[in-house]
């Protein structure tokens, strides 16, 4: 996170661009969060009574070791492209939105009882209303803690929190007594008509006379890449984006230059809550082809990392989201060949990646520019 | 309704009270110093944790309570080096600090007591018992409306219900008469003031999250080890959030506090009774609606439909020595 996306960032934005390479900002620092994190978590699994260099082996196998591992760590990392640009459009508006969990699972539903009830259309047509049903599904979720806080200043991370559980008992609620398949024990919707189905990307290439191995991933991937160019193109070239930014920077400054911080809150927060909601693409159109409890399993958090890794950029969460795409594949190789590690170690990581490159983001920083400012100065008084 | 039936509700509402009292007692000494503490949840769950694995191990439940105070100590601790030492963003470091407990809670309890991540089911003699305070049964049959009172809701409860009862008043002093509690206050609200004062700021907060980290920690011994019998997986289930909104609620004093945790108590207590009953005019509710009436309430306290909350003035941001 840069310093101007929170008000407690302020106070040491003080000449911070320029200071540094980009390349020591948008890798090293997060290269060093990293590896403080991936040192705590060895200090856990020698606690645990494991020994952390086999089980990192064992977790980097795991993660691009074989060709279909490779698939599924896309296939994790899809899901947390579009949680991490999510938290990420957040930040750049000065919001911390951990609703995404939530926002995923209400996105979710809207792309489910599109294919349920729409399911006889080819499936391009069931994966267009899905996004755009899914986009509004996900929004909506967003939009009623992003209008309290802009209107009545309620803690919109309590909020969102509070609707993430207020999002789990009604989808319970919907999979246990309403949407439950007839004849059926298990709380999940029946499944979707094989046609409305997102093409696996190993079937997608094999049109085209490629051949993979069999994995989730599915052309919701591809989407991903494309929510990340219009990302791009939203934050940085286009009004909003830039109006976005500045009630993220300086909500003060913002008003005197006719900008409505309610406004862009509400905005940035809709198109969180949309984002996050393509999730739902990746699992429930995608994957499982039926609304089931619990689907998103954590990953509107896992977006907080990613986006404080990556820097709230683009290339950065793709590259964030990877890493962790790896982490969740290789994590449950590791609960798989480790007796006494679960697959929670993985959210040990997320957690420790959080700490160090988010609130620890000072820990590194002083020191690596100091040097930077040290190096750069010494050669100015020869030349 | 009757006598008896709210009787048994108020008595389950001073049970979930405790630990939501306990955990909003140190949102407030941490907010009220400047610092904003969404980790009370990571706290409350690691001291649940740690609480239930000691006393599992030992078999005393008091050295379980010492162990969840440490606990919530060393987070506390984490989160002021990140907060307070470094400047990081508090809420953030938070948050951290949440998932960070989330996933190492389950991680540590199955790697130790190979049990899927809980630990084991303590015994007799290994949680806090409840307490029948003197002459319960024969005041409750003696003294009509106010004995039962006494008996079914004032006593037999465990220890740390009492402890956090008293816990409400003592911050009070300790807030508003105590020095220290006045340079609590300065600090959250102008810290440079106490800066040019010749206190140390950081100190200041570094002592406020002290007390934040100990009663989170024994919030959470409370969960795992007085009134459940062990720990489950995030058992806290937002606890930790429903407090801090009772805390904003309460408008970061006291006992406006303890009255918005009551609130929440009372509603969870009401829709344990509410469950499977059939409503006239309504029918059965969904039970799933029914549980998230707490976290319902806490959107519409905090949409300000009671008036709107000031905080600390200084809360959230990092304090800088100028230059």
């Amino acid at each position: 996170m840069t310093s101007g996306t929170t008000a407690a960032g302020k106070v040491k934005g003080f000449g911070q661009p320029g200071e540094v390479p980009g390349w020591v900002n948008y890798a090293l620092l997060p290269l060093l969060n990293l590896v403080a994190a991936l040192l705590v978590s060895s200090l856990v699994i020698l606690v645990i009574g494991e020994n952390p260099i086999a089980a990192m082996q064992v977790l980097l196998y795991g993660s691009f070791g074989y060709p279909e591992a490779i698939g599924f760590t896309l296939y994790y990392a899809t899901n947390f492209i579009f949680t991490g640009l999510a938290v990420a459009v957040a930040f750049h508006c000065g919001l911390f939105n951990i609703g995404g969990e939530g926002q995923a699972y209400i996105g979710g539903l809207a792309i489910g009882l599109v294919a349920l009830y729409l399911g006889w259309l080819p499936w391009p047509v069931v994966a267009l209303l899905g996004i755009v049903a899914g986009a509004a599904g996900g929004a909506a979720w967003a939009f009623i803690p992003a209008y309290l806080q802009a209107s009545r200043g309620s803690h919109i991370v309590i909020t969102t929190i509070m609707f993430n559980f207020i999002a789990a008992s009604i989808m319970t609620w919907l999979l246990v007594d309403v949407l439950i398949a007839p004849g059926q024990q298990s709380p999940e919707s029946r499944q979707f008509a094989e046609t409305a189905w997102l093409p696996f990307m190993h079937q997608a290439l094999g049109w085209v006379g490629l051949r993979i191995p069999a994995s989730p991933l599915n052309l919701s991937f591809v989407w991903a890449l494309v929510c990340c160019v219009l990302f791009w193109v939203f934050v940085w070239h286009t009004r909003w984006g830039y109006e976005i930014r500045t009630v993220g920077q300086n909500e003060r400054a913002a008003v005197y230059a006719g900008i409505s911080p309610a406004g862009n809150i509400v905005l940035a927060m809709a198109l969180s809550g949309a984002l996050a909601a393509f999730v739902g693409l990746n699992e429930v159109l995608g994957v499982h082809h039926r609304l089931i409890l619990g689907f998103t399993g954590g990953v509107g958090f896992v977006g907080i990392a990613v986006a404080l890794m990556g820097r709230n950029h683009p290339i950065g969460i793709v590259l964030a989201a990877l890493l962790f795409g790896a982490l969740y594949q290789g994590g449950s190789e590791l609960a798989f060949d480790f007796p006494s590690i679960n697959r929670e170690m993985v959210v040990v990581i997320q957690g420790l990646v959080i700490l160090f490159a988010g609130a620890l983001e000072n820990l590194f920083r002083p020191r690596i520019e100091a040097l930077f400012r040290r190096t750069a100065s010494q050669p100015a008084p020869a030349a | 309704m009757d006598y008896l039936t709210l009787l048994s509700v108020l008595d389950g509402t001073l049970r979930t009270a405790a630990p939501l009292v306990l955990a909003a007692l140190a949102g407030l000494f941490a907010e009220r110093s400047g610092v904003v503490d969404i980790g009370l949840e990571g706290k409350m769950l690691a001291g649940a944790f740690a609480a239930a694995a000691v006393a599992s191990v030992t078999g005393s439940p008091w050295l379980g309570l010492a162990a969840g105070i440490a606990a919530g100590f060393a987070l506390s601790m984490v989160h002021a080096y990140a907060s307070v030492t470094h400047h990081g963003n508090q809420v953030v470091s938070g948050m951290a600090i949440n998932i960070l407990v989330s996933g190492l809670t389950p991680t540590l309890a199955f790697a130790w007591f190979q049990q899927g991540g809980q630990t084991p089911l303590l015994q007799q003699g290994e949680r806090f018992d409840p307490i029948t305070l003197p002459f319960a049964s024969a005041i409750g049959d003696a003294v009509p409306i106010l004995g039962p009172l006494y008996r079914e809701v004032i006593s037999g409860h465990n220890i740390l219900v009492y402890a956090a009862a008293l816990a409400v008043p003592l911050t009070g002093w300790i807030v508003f008469r105590s020095r220290l509690g006045l340079r609590l206050r300065a600090v959250g609200e102008n810290p440079s003031a106490v800066d040019t004062a010749g206190i140390s700021v950081a100190k200041l907060r570094y002592q406020a999250l002290t007390i934040c980290g100990a009663l989170t920690g024994a919030a959470g011994a409370y969960l795992s080890t007085a009134q459940g019998a062990g720990f489950v997986r995030d058992m806290t289930a937002g606890m930790g959030y429903l407090a801090l909104a009772a805390l904003i609620f309460g408008k970061w004093r006291p006992g406006p506090t303890l009255a918005a945790c009551l609130l929440f108590a009372f509603a969870d207590a009401v829709q344990i009774r509410l469950q499977g009953v059939d409503i006239p005019g309504i029918g059965i509710i969904p039970v799933q609606f029914i549980q998230m009436l707490p976290y319902v309430l806490t959107v519409f306290l905090l949409a300000g439909f009671v008036g709107r909350a000031v905080p600390p003035r200084a809360i959230g941001i990092p304090y800088v020595k100028e230059r």
